[in-house]
């Protein structure tokens, strides 16, 4: 009962903004969604403490027949384990701490209550998708949050940037999902349902299918494989990462719900609750711990020549993303969720005091023209010190564990992959911290950049933007300590419950504990020295990083247009697909489509107008050609009897 | 049974038929004889019936002949009824003056 | 011999009152052709046996339709000259079709035989020794009785449609309005006046009702639909 009010809550809060906002006015609407949210938030937790430390047991709660047609039966039901309650507690607590933050950050905005009512939707739709118990329900909340993401994205319908990165989210997403569609297809063609305690249930029995199409593969591989193409597109792995620094162009509560709590973790989360079929599946888990790996290095050297503050950390999401693709792929789900627990926190809170300054700082977003704020704004640079440190997995705060646990267990799974992905996650790290740090000393410290004007009027977020920003700091300081014994230490089984699953030759976890000194310590290490580099770079010679921009320009360039993504993609998929969709349309339908009624049609009044001269009204005509046709057919028949 | 052969018969009324179809074609302004001429054409018709029936010796034809005459008469009364109130319409005859008849 | 040379002659009399018929400049020409023809038509009939038809064409045709054509050829007030205009406008075309078509006869006469089973497939073979419209009395009613009644109503058709057609109610007509008639009341019509010895009907109001014939001039004029009511437009006494 707890579990549903904590999920269809948040829904009930977004019909009433978005319905009756214009009648109860924004304050109300305001008041409704976050009440309902914490109502949920809550609830989530409760029933998270109940099934964990309370014994409860873990099952489903129904709650309706959607489709009974044949074999395939879906039902809407609640899943109730371990990973959904901790998605769920996870996503309300901190889509709760947005909500009171947007109250804040958006007092100045025209459509309050609509905003209000799109970021409960979201919520509501992460909630369906974490807590669903068959895969087209879980389809259903994907494709909510994507339709919340586009809603929200374009929410300043009036810019056409924002519509156009609403319009792109939307459409790489797309990609992704027909590759989700079509693995839910064949789930169902392989197992015959779609229910996830029907699937798991039965995994042993079709290990060895196969599944022919251009040669016969192993069908849990192409499950696998086409699944976590749909995880691709939702997470931003490499190749479908393009929508996500787009997606910027939201109000930045929008930023921190996409990137912390709901949407991109849906990828991480599909992968983790497929652990059951993914066990099986090594090409697959190889695949994705590649994937991980790459998008975790590509995203962090994208990260470090951004300049707009916003775009920095959504590209710090993008590569922590991967390293939680790279503790999925390597078998280590627990981590992979760990990870994406405590970045929940951090990331949230790194956007939220990054909205905070750009609020300071009159919507300016160019750490170039920022610097020396901590002075005017210590609060918010302090608690974004504290997301930074988290990030950058300095002990003892949440990222540090996790992180350092992703790396172990990348070195401990001894493959090809894994061994990949700790290199590139290793660079990455340090690579984040120091662009984690560079935009720290940008935007805080040193002289400032900004004119003095808006310098001037900088000043401290009001409380009701500062107080979520303090709790998300708790949480990214303590997340990692808290829970770091249960997640991943020796009665880890205690807390997972079934709800994942381990192979029988997966030992990931136990090896992760065996690895050698130096790589536990070689994330804090390097994390601490990309600080220092950082610090070297632009508080002490900040004429560096300028000269070697110059001299590495090719190199600059390349990462500051994001290894060329998106113009490759302009030049390859849009530029070609519009030359098409133009042909189509002016040669296809305006020509031969629509010319073939018009054609028949004037063809028909033509020849209908050239024939009723024929019948002139003229008696002495019309008997004469029936004279003549008779002569005409005595002929005929004279002629060819 | 005939005095002379049968091919005289339809020569003639081939003949009559010829000619009844080239007043139709001569008068085509004046409908009274282009009434003439189709029943030209049907004395034709009337003449072979008659010439075949002699020849085989079968009274068959000639009934057959006699319908056609009936009809003949019906159709000759009602075209010139018709002729009748179209003129009293329009004031004239002229065949191409009926040209009303459009589609 | 004399039977086929009157066959000859006949056939040529028909033959050039036949093209008279469709050539000649007066329609009463052609008409007064046109009964020659049906003369020289049934003479022909008679020398091929078949005297009921040869008498049925000169009283139907000669008597009937001939005489009905001259009525409206001459009743007719038609400008004939102006008839005649382009006359052989469509001489080529006739002459062409005509040629053709006489071709085509020439080449079926030709080339025709007949049938050798025909003899033995007759329906109604005649009998030497009764008269030609006994046999064709017998013929229509018994076996073809169903034809004759409805070749019978089509003359009825035909007879009641040219009525029909050529009708002109002109109004000069008084037709009985029963309706009218049982529906008059004395008060309607009758006027009882004292009259004064001497006076005369002017003075006294009393007029007499219009002559019929102007009355239903003027109600032609207008409204011609409505000529049932004369009786009572004339009633007023």
């Amino acid at each position: 009962m707890l579990y549903s009010i904590a999920v269809f809550a948040p829904l009930l809060g977004s019909a009433i903004a978005g319905l009756f906002g214009r009648a109860i006015g924004d304050r109300a609407a305001q008041a409704v969604t976050i009440f309902c949210m914490i109502l949920a938030s809550v609830c989530g937790v409760a029933s998270f403490v109940s099934l964990v430390y309370g014994g409860g047991h873990a099952g489903s709660v129904h709650i309706a027949t959607w489709i009974d047609s044949g074999d395939f039966h879906v039902a809407w039901a609640l899943r109730y384990d371990t990973l959904s309650a901790v998605m769920v507690a996870m996503v309300t607590c901190v889509a709760t701490l947005i909500h009171i933050y947007s109250v804040g950050y958006m007092s100045h905005d025209n459509s309050i209550a609509r905003f209000f009512s799109y970021l409960s939707l979201f919520s509501f739709a992460m909630l369906m998708l974490v807590t669903a118990d068959n895969l087209l329900q879980l389809f259903f909340g994907w494709e909510g949050v994507g339709l919340a993401s586009y809603l929200l994205i374009g929410f300043w319908y009036h810019k056409p940037s924002a519509c156009a990165a609403a319009i792109k989210a939307f459409l790489v997403n797309r990609v992704g999902d027909l590759g989700f569609a079509l693995g839910i297809a064949l789930v169902f063609v392989t197992f015959g349902s779609i229910e996830f305690s029907t699937i798991f249930a039965s995994v042993a029995k079709h290990q060895a299918d196969t599944y022919t199409l251009f040669g016969t593969w192993p069908a849990f591989e192409v499950i696998g494989i086409l699944l976590f193409i749909g995880a691709m597109g939702k997470s931003a792995q490499l190749g479908l990462h393009v929508w996500l620094p787009d997606a910027m162009e939201g109000p930045t509560p929008v930023s921190a719900l996409i990137h912390a709590a709901t949407m991109v973790t849906a990828g991480v989360f599909l992968v983790a609750r497929f652990s059951p079929v993914l066990e099986f599946a090594p090409g697959a888990l190889g695949f994705i711990t590649f994937m991980g790996a790459s998008t975790a290095l590509f995203a962090a050297t994208v990260g470090c020549v951004q300049n707009d503050i916003k775009r920095i950390i959504a590209y710090s999401t993008c590569s922590q993303l991967g390293y939680m693709f790279v503790a999925a792929g390597v078998g280590a789900y627990q981590a992979s969720v760990f990870h994406l627990l405590t970045h929940a926190f951090f990331k949230a809170l790194l956007f939220l005091s990054a909205g905070s300054v750009i609020h300071a700082m009159s919507d300016e977003q160019d750490i170039r023209k920022m610097g020396g704020l901590a002075r005017k704004i210590p609060l918010t640079a302090t608690v974004m010190w504290i997301g930074s440190l988290a990030l950058a997995g300095v002990p003892p705060f949440a990222g540090f564990y996790s992180k350092d646990a992703i790396l172990e267990a990348a070195y401990a799974a001894h493959s090809a992959a894994g061994s990949y992905g700790f290199w590139c996650c290793l660079i990455a790290a340090f690579l984040t911290a120091f662009y984690s740090w560079r935009l720290l000393i940008l935007t805080f410290h040193g002289k400032t950049r900004a004119d003095h004007h808006s310098f001037e009027h900088a000043h401290e977020s009001p409380p009701v933007m500062t107080v979520p920003l303090i709790l998300l700091a708790v949480g990214a300081v303590v997340t990692g300590w808290a829970f770091h014994e249960q997640v991943l230490g020796e009665h880890w089984q205690h807390f997972w419950g079934a709800a994942i699953f381990n192979g029988p030759a997966n030992h990931v976890l136990h090896a992760m504990e065996e690895v050698p000194h130096w790589v536990s310590l070689a994330p804090t290490v390097v994390g601490i020295v990309g600080i220092a580099v950082a610090y070297a770079l632009y508080l002490g010679m900040p004429s560096v990083p300028a000269q070697l921009a110059q001299s590495f320009r090719p190199i600059y360039m390349f990462l500051l247009n994001k290894w060329y993504f998106d113009e490759l993609y302009d030049a390859v998929i849009v530029r070609p697909l519009i030359a098409l969709s133009r042909g189509l349309w002016q040669v296809g339908d305006a020509t031969i489509i629509d010319g073939i009624p018009n054609g028949l049609a004037s063809l028909t009044s033509g020849g209908a107008a050239r024939a009723s001269r024929l019948q002139t009204g003229s008696i002495a005509v019309y008997a004469f050609t029936m004279l003549i046709g008779l002569v005409v057919l005595v002929s005929v028949f004279l002629l060819f009897r | 049974m005939l005095a002379v052969g049968l091919g005289h018969y339809l020569t003639v009324s081939a003949l009559l038929l010829v000619m009844g179809i080239f007043g139709i074609f001569l008068n085509r302004k004046n409908v009274i004889v282009i009434l003439m001429s189709v029943e030209l054409i049907l004395l034709a018709v009337n003449l072979n019936l008659v010439a075949f029936s002699a020849a085989l010796g079968d009274l068959a034809g000639q009934v057959l002949a006699m319908f056609v005459l009936t009809v003949a008469a019906a159709e000759a009364a009602i075209g010139l009824a018709i002729v009748v109130i179209y003129f009293r319409n329009r004031g004239s005859i002229e065949v191409e003056d009926v040209n009303m008849m459009k589609g | 011999m004399i039977a086929a040379l009157a066959f000859y002659a006949f056939a040529a009399v028909l033959l050039a009152s036949a093209a008279m018929v469709v050539s000649s400049r007066n329609p009463v020409h052609s008409v007064l052709f046109l009964i020659l023809a049906f003369f020289n038509a049934s003479a022909l009939f008679v020398l091929a046996g078949a005297e009921f038809l040869a008498m049925t064409l000169v009283i139907v045709y000669v008597g009937a339709v001939a005489v009905l054509f001259l009525f409206v050829v001459m009743m007719l007030d038609i400008n004939f000259v102006q008839l005649r205009e382009g006359f052989q406008r469509y001489l080529p075309v006739g002459l062409a079709v005509v040629v053709v078509l006489l071709a085509e006869l020439a080449m079926v006469l030709g080339g025709w035989k007949m049938a050798p089973e025909a003899m033995n497939l007759r329906f109604a073979p005649i009998a030497a020794n009764t008269s030609n419209t006994v046999q064709l009395g017998k013929l229509i009613y018994t076996d073809y009785i169903l034809i004759f009644q409805a070749s019978g109503m089509i003359l009825l058709v035909a007879m009641i449609g040219a009525i029909v057609l050529t009708l002109r109610d002109r109004g000069l007509t008084r037709k009985q309005n029963i309706n009218a008639q049982t529906r008059r009341t004395p008060a309607d019509t009758l006027v009882l006046v004292d009259a004064r010895s001497g006076a005369g009907i002017g003075e006294l109001g009393i007029y007499r009702p219009k002559a019929p014939e102007s009355v239903a001039a003027a109600h032609d004029e207008h409204h011609d639909a409505h000529h049932g009511d004369h009786s009572s437009a004339g009633g007023h006494h």
